[in-house]
């Protein structure tokens, strides 16, 4: 067992410096990704009534655009959606 | 004290589709992956965000394939370096012959690995702590701006930050270092 004085792990704290947001946000999205969020965001791109329906009523659009009913996706959905 | 869950834990939940557990994985080794990229390897950050999505995008793909769930990290590590090399081959294409990883990648990596047992020990501490100890040795933050976060009086951060190193001594005196066995 090593011994950690405060000198090591003060250095050892610093070596982990955080990764930028976007990144790590972008990764732990790749499920999402993977259900269709990329697909309904490069819609939305294209299609301003597919935008302005989503903004409205995310939910009964998905619906009707044949995606399954997903909570986590309507969730990001919104949240892409909302600014 | 919070209790943090094992990496195999973690994993065996992601494989079950939960995607909160996911967003944990990434979140536990981000840091790590991204050291990967920029200390050891000393990638451009560009390059370097590539190959950080591309990392967790084949980790995502190929976790139902890993043979051993608590051997994630060493898995992400050997992914990483992969990446890492492809990318500054690819970088540098016209030039003839094999390119060599950059000197001081193992001792760089192992070092990571250490650093990465202290963060998982920080986690088994109190919110306050994490805090404060992550402000002020990973984001570099000032007294003054831990103490604006925080609300609390920057006089006290000093000594705030020196007992909770205490509290973190304590914490890994119980623990032992993980080996860096081989993952897959």
């Amino acid at each position: 067992m090593r011994n950690y004085d405060e000198e090591t792990l003060a250095l050892l704290l610093r070596t982990l410096s955080a990764a930028p947001e976007a990144w790590v946000k972008a990764a732990q999205e790749i499920p999402l990704a993977r259900r269709g969020l990329d697909d309904i965001v490069e819609r939305a791109r294209a299609d301003q009534a597919f935008r302005e329906a989503l903004i409205a009523d995310t939910e009964n659009t998905l619906e009707g655009a044949g995606y399954d009913h997903d909570p986590t996706l309507l969730d990001a959905v919104r949240e892409r959606f909302s600014s | 004290m919070p209790v943090a869950e094992t990496d195999a834990q973690l994993v065996a939940r992601c494989r079950s589709g939960d995607d909160d557990a996911w967003r944990e994985l990434v979140d536990r080794f981000s840091r790590y992956v991204y050291a990967i990229s920029v200390q050891a390897f000393r990638l451009p950050e560009a390059d370097a965000e590539d190959v950080f999505q591309e990392v967790f995008a084949r980790a995502y793909e190929n976790l139902p394939k890993l043979r051993n769930d608590a051997a994630i990290r060493p898995w992400l590590a050997q992914l990483t370096r992969r990446l890492c090399l492809d990318t500054i081959r690819a970088g540098a294409r016209e030039q003839p012959g094999e390119i060599p990883e950059p000197s001081g990648v193992d001792d760089t990596i192992a070092t990571l690995d250490e650093a990465l047992f202290i963060h998982d020990a920080l986690a088994t501490l109190s919110s306050n702590c994490r805090e404060i100890l992550d402000r002020f040795f990973a984001q570099d933050e000032s007294y003054r701006l831990i103490g604006d976060a925080l609300d609390l009086p920057a006089g006290t951060i000093a000594s705030r930050i020196s007992r909770c190193l205490v509290k973190l001594r304590t914490e890994l005196e119980g623990r032992n270092p993980v080996p860096a066995e081989s993952g897959g």
